[in-house]
């Protein structure tokens, strides 16, 4: 996590909500928000962001700019790919 | 092509309904593989192309990877024992495909691939825009994210060396774990995580300097950066 980001308090690493710093549940939301947390901690960063709005809001950003590059995965399909896939099935 | 927009096969009908969502159904794992496959292909056609699109970053290029993706599949039908997992099963294909041709192509001085080449450190598109003087203005990050254009995030995707592009278009379209992806590229958990980190960063910078350019965030000339 950057040294600029802070919440809360002020304090280094923001407040202490739930067992959890804000430096902490910040360098953890990448793996949370990709499901990759055991989950105690998964459940431990849900329960902080239940409460600090800062880091719910950074968590909102995050997940909102994944559901956009997400939708850069899919693009109609040419007629000629369609043909080709069509082609192959029907030849063997 | 039928009008529909499908890939204009017969639907099935001698077996019934047939369930094409991700959960399939019963009758998904005993029906024909013909009919399995045909349904399959219309289903995950236009997110394989999609997905090719972003790691060739060519039209020409993209249509011959998930045709010939397409082509394996139907090959090696039979080796896939579980068809619950034929979504991940055959995007694993598209993606060693690509790879393997890439590596054909390695002699062509087309891409820096190495990671090592791109820039350390971390880059937060959140922090950039979170500056308190533009919380004046509202909700800039969100304001940010609402003007965003696609095609934004497609050039911003598309700047990003090959290996970068490969985690994240494998975690962020196609919902692998970590596991799966190194798996998948036959790399340590810990490089894929490195690399989706940095790839996820270094996307966000190019984001922000596009934001900067259509003047939709302000840049480090005008003191909002840094």
């Amino acid at each position: 996590m950057s040294a600029r980001y802070r919440c809360g308090t002020g304090e280094r690493g923001g407040q202490m909500i739930n067992d959890l710093r804000c430096e902490e549940v910040i360098e953890k939301l990448l793996d949370y928000l990709d499901r990759e947390l055991d989950s105690e901690t998964e459940q431990a960063l849900a329960n902080h962001m239940e409460t600090c709005r800062a880091c719910y809001s950074r968590a909102e950003f995050e997940r909102r700019l994944r559901a956009r590059i997400n939708e850069a995965g899919r693009a109609a399909a040419p007629d000629s790919l369609r043909h080709r896939v069509r082609a192959l099935v029907e030849r063997y | 092509m039928s009008r529909n927009g499908g890939l204009g096969f017969e639907r099935p009908g001698r077996h019934g309904a047939f369930t094409m969502t991700s959960s399939g159904g019963d009758n998904w794992q005993t029906c024909p593989p013909r009919e399995f496959f045909e349904v399959q292909a219309e289903r995950l056609m236009d997110r394989l192309y999609g997905t090719a699109l972003r790691l060739t970053r060519e039209q020409a290029d993209a249509e011959d990877l998930v045709a010939e993706t397409f082509a394996k599949a139907w090959a090696r039908l039979e080796s896939l024992e579980d068809r619950q997992s034929f979504e991940k099963w055959i995007f694993r294909i598209l993606v060693n495909t690509f790879i393997s041709a890439q590596r054909r192509e390695k002699a062509r001085p087309k891409e820096v691939l190495a990671e090592e080449d791109a820039p350390p450190g971390e880059f937060s598109l959140f922090e950039k825009m979170h500056q308190p003087f533009l919380l004046w203005w509202g909700n800039p990050e969100q304001r940010l994210l609402d003007k965003l254009l696609r095609e934004d995030i497609e050039s911003a995707l598309d700047t990003l060396p090959e290996t970068f592009r490969l985690v994240i278009v494998m975690v962020e379209f196609w919902g692998f774990s970590y596991a799966e992806a190194a798996d998948t590229l036959g790399l340590p958990v810990g490089t894929v995580r490195s690399r989706l980190s940095r790839g996820r960063s270094l996307m966000q910078h190019a984001l922000w300097e596009q934001a900067c350019q259509l003047g939709i965030a302000a840049g480090p000339e005008k003191g909002a950066a840094k």
